[in-house]
């Protein structure tokens, strides 16, 4: 709500000097008194006056109604390192399957398996009570975004790591069976759980009450899966897979959609998406937007027509912009349900006179 | 066991905030909404995880020379708000640890000693009541008084309420208290006076019913809350779609780049 009006209190500075205009007013008051048995009149108004008031138009003194999330910096950064290996589980293995060049199938098992370290860290370090984790293994609930999600991650977090494990063995001791037995069972597993990993957190916070997300609940899925790719595509060239065709072709394509994602944002005019164009969520939103669309795409494209020297340059800064765009996308929608948290007039639906 | 309510009559409170002092004292919370808000009385705002009673002050234009509670005003009204133990509840359905339940008086109520605070269920109510206490790590909000009502007991903000403006008992009979008394108000000439319970909308229902004068938006009462399990189905067809798209990519991308192997 706007800021009330201060009026200071109105002191007299010298006595009133009592004239015709006055004194028919004092003459008026008396007549609508003795007709009415009533005054009005814009009575006292003492300092600080009009006072906030709450109504219709301005809510309950435009107190919010939601509240804010309230989770710290891991659960942006989780739902990043989560999206990247969830991807390159699947990333990996699909190339293991088709035959690929052995370094994207290993990087990628290395990066499923550094994701599925850190993002448990991530999300037990952001818990009230760290030490109840395991509080979240009880049971599980499907209509709960969050205890699927831990599930999925338990699962990825197992198969990535075996599969690192069974591939750490082969190196060392030579293929044997059993260890090839636990590589490939890790890997198709790791692939199972990567699907869903690589993008549920766009449902955790897809369905829930804050309008930002909620109202993008239909898309936060796809884009979030998509910026997990163009981050696992990214991370895999800058580990020295940049000549991959593959590669290329999945990283343009993740751009590409993160290009119309963001004009999908930028086109709908609806106030509960405000956060994502104004302000300092707005900015990280743009910021984060172009980093992962536009330009990893214009990038990508332009290697097609440069030279072998030129275009190497032009992949890793397309990587390179990639990897920091999925990060920031995860940044500003974090913060943007803050802001979004803060809006009273949402949950209302009291209308903007701009909109 | 009975299925509990309350119905929080703001027609008949006074502001006298009893019932937060009463919630205070017998769950032993914490204080706060110490600060000076300048919002009319209220320092406090809106409930959380240190306050689940929370006295509104909702005060509307006055006219000049005009005064008073008459029914054609609509000046100054006081409504203590609560969690409002929703039917279908968001922060229950969320709660991944199965800390939050439904109790057998049909309450919803955080086990404290099950809750690890992952705080999901705070973007899961559509009330904006459930808060992640900072010091404690927890989530906190309004037991219904649980271990009261366990031992056949009133709560204790509807035991201390003066006025009985907030009533506690069996739901279906407090319904028919709450149709009683609005005719009764309408009759006497509060044509504003409102009955609110969210029963039109996806959280079908609530424990907690308020009777307010004018629009309940001026108490922060949401016209149209949702549980946000209704926007699950969308959401893992999003997924799903997502899933098929990076499996399907990444297979038509390694299967394209079929001489990937033979060029490094
Ligand atoms: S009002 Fe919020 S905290 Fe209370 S039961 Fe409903 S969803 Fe849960």
């Amino acid at each position: 709500m706007s800021d009330p009006v201060r009026i200071p209190p109105r002191v007299p500075d010298k006595p009133r000097i009592p004239d015709e205009a006055s004194e028919r007013r004092l003459f008026e008051i008396r007549r609508e008194d003795e007709s009415k048995g009533i005054v009005k009149g814009a009575g006292v108004r003492p300092a600080g006056a009009p006072f906030p008031m709450a109504s219709v138009e301005t809510g309950y003194y435009g107190i919010p109604l939601l509240k804010e999330p309230s989770w710290t910096w891991e659960i942006p950064l989780y739902f990043f390192v989560g999206g990247a290996a969830g991807s390159a589980a699947v990333v990996g293995a699909i190339a293991n399957y088709t035959g690929a060049d052995r370094k994207i199938v290993r990087d990628a098992r290395w990066i499923a398996a550094a994701g599925s370290v850190l993002s448990p860290a991530l999300l037990i370090s952001d818990l009230g009570k760290p030490s109840r984790f395991l509080n979240m293994l009880r049971v599980f609930k499907p209509q709960s975004a969050m205890s699927v999600g831990v599930w999925t991650l338990l699962g990825f977090s197992t198969a990535a790591s075996a599969t690192v494990f069974a591939q750490l063995l082969s190196d060392r001791y030579g293929p044997s069976f059993p260890v090839r037995l636990l590589e490939n069972a890790g890997e198709a597993a790791a692939l199972t759980f990567g699907l869903p990993f690589s993008n549920y957190t766009g449902v955790l916070i897809g369905a829930s009450a804050i309008p930002v997300w909620n109202k993008n609940v239909g898309n936060l899925p796809i884009h979030f899966g998509m910026s997990g790719l163009s981050a696992t595509v990214g991370l895999l060239e800058l580990m020295g897979s940049h000549r991959s065709r593959a590669l290329q072709m999945l990283g343009l394509g993740a751009a590409l959609w993160e290009c119309w994602e963001g004009f999908h944002l930028e086109s709908r005019r609806e106030p509960a998406l405000d956060p994502l164009r104004h302000g300092a969520s707005g900015t990280v939103t743009r910021i984060g937007g172009l980093l992962s669309g536009p330009v990893p795409a214009a990038l990508r494209l332009m290697t097609m027509f440069s030279g072998k020297r030129r275009s190497n340059s032009l992949r890793t800064a397309a990587s390179l912009s990639a990897v920091a765009g999925s990060l920031l996308t995860r940044i500003a929608w974090v913060h943007a349900g803050r802001v979004s948290a803060r809006d009273w007039k949402l949950p209302l639906e009291i209308g903007r006179a701009s909109d | 066991m009975p299925t509990t309510a309350f119905l929080t009559d703001s027609t008949l409170c006074i502001g006298c905030k009893a019932c937060e002092v009463a919630c205070k004292e017998w769950n032993n919370v914490a204080e706060d909404g110490l600060n000076w808000s300048g919002f009319s009385y209220d320092n406090t705002g809106a409930v959380g995880a240190q306050t689940w009673r929370h006295v509104k002050f909702v005060e509307q234009s006055p006219e000049p020379g005009f005064g008073g509670n008459a029914p054609e005003l609509n000046s100054w009204s006081f409504s203590s708000d609560v969690c409002k133990h929703c039917e279908n509840a968001g922060c229950l359905e969320a709660c991944p640890t199965g800390a939050i339940v439904r109790t057998e008086f049909g309450g919803v109520y955080i086990q404290p000693d099950i809750c690890n605070g992952c705080a999901y269920c705070v973007v899961s109510c559509p009330f904006g009541v459930v808060e992640r206490n900072q010091d404690d790590g927890r989530a906190f909000k309004c037991t219904f008084c649980y271990d009261r009502q366990k031992a056949g007991m009133t709560p204790a903000c509807a035991h201390t309420c003066p006025t009985g403006s907030i009533k506690f008992g069996e739901i279906t009979q407090l319904l028919a208290e709450a149709e009683a008394r609005m005719a009764q108000l309408h009759e006497r000439g509060m044509q504003d006076a409102t009955f609110y319970d969210a029963s039109d909308t996806s959280v079908g229902g609530t424990h907690a019913m308020f009777i307010v004068r004018g629009d309940p938006r001026a108490y922060n009462l949401p016209p149209k809350p949702e549980v946000p399990t209704v926007y699950l189905r969308k959401a893992w067809r999003s997924s799903a779609i997502g899933a098929m798209m990076l499996l399907g990519g990444a297979i038509a991308a390694f299967l394209a780049d079929g001489n990937g192997r033979a060029r490094q």
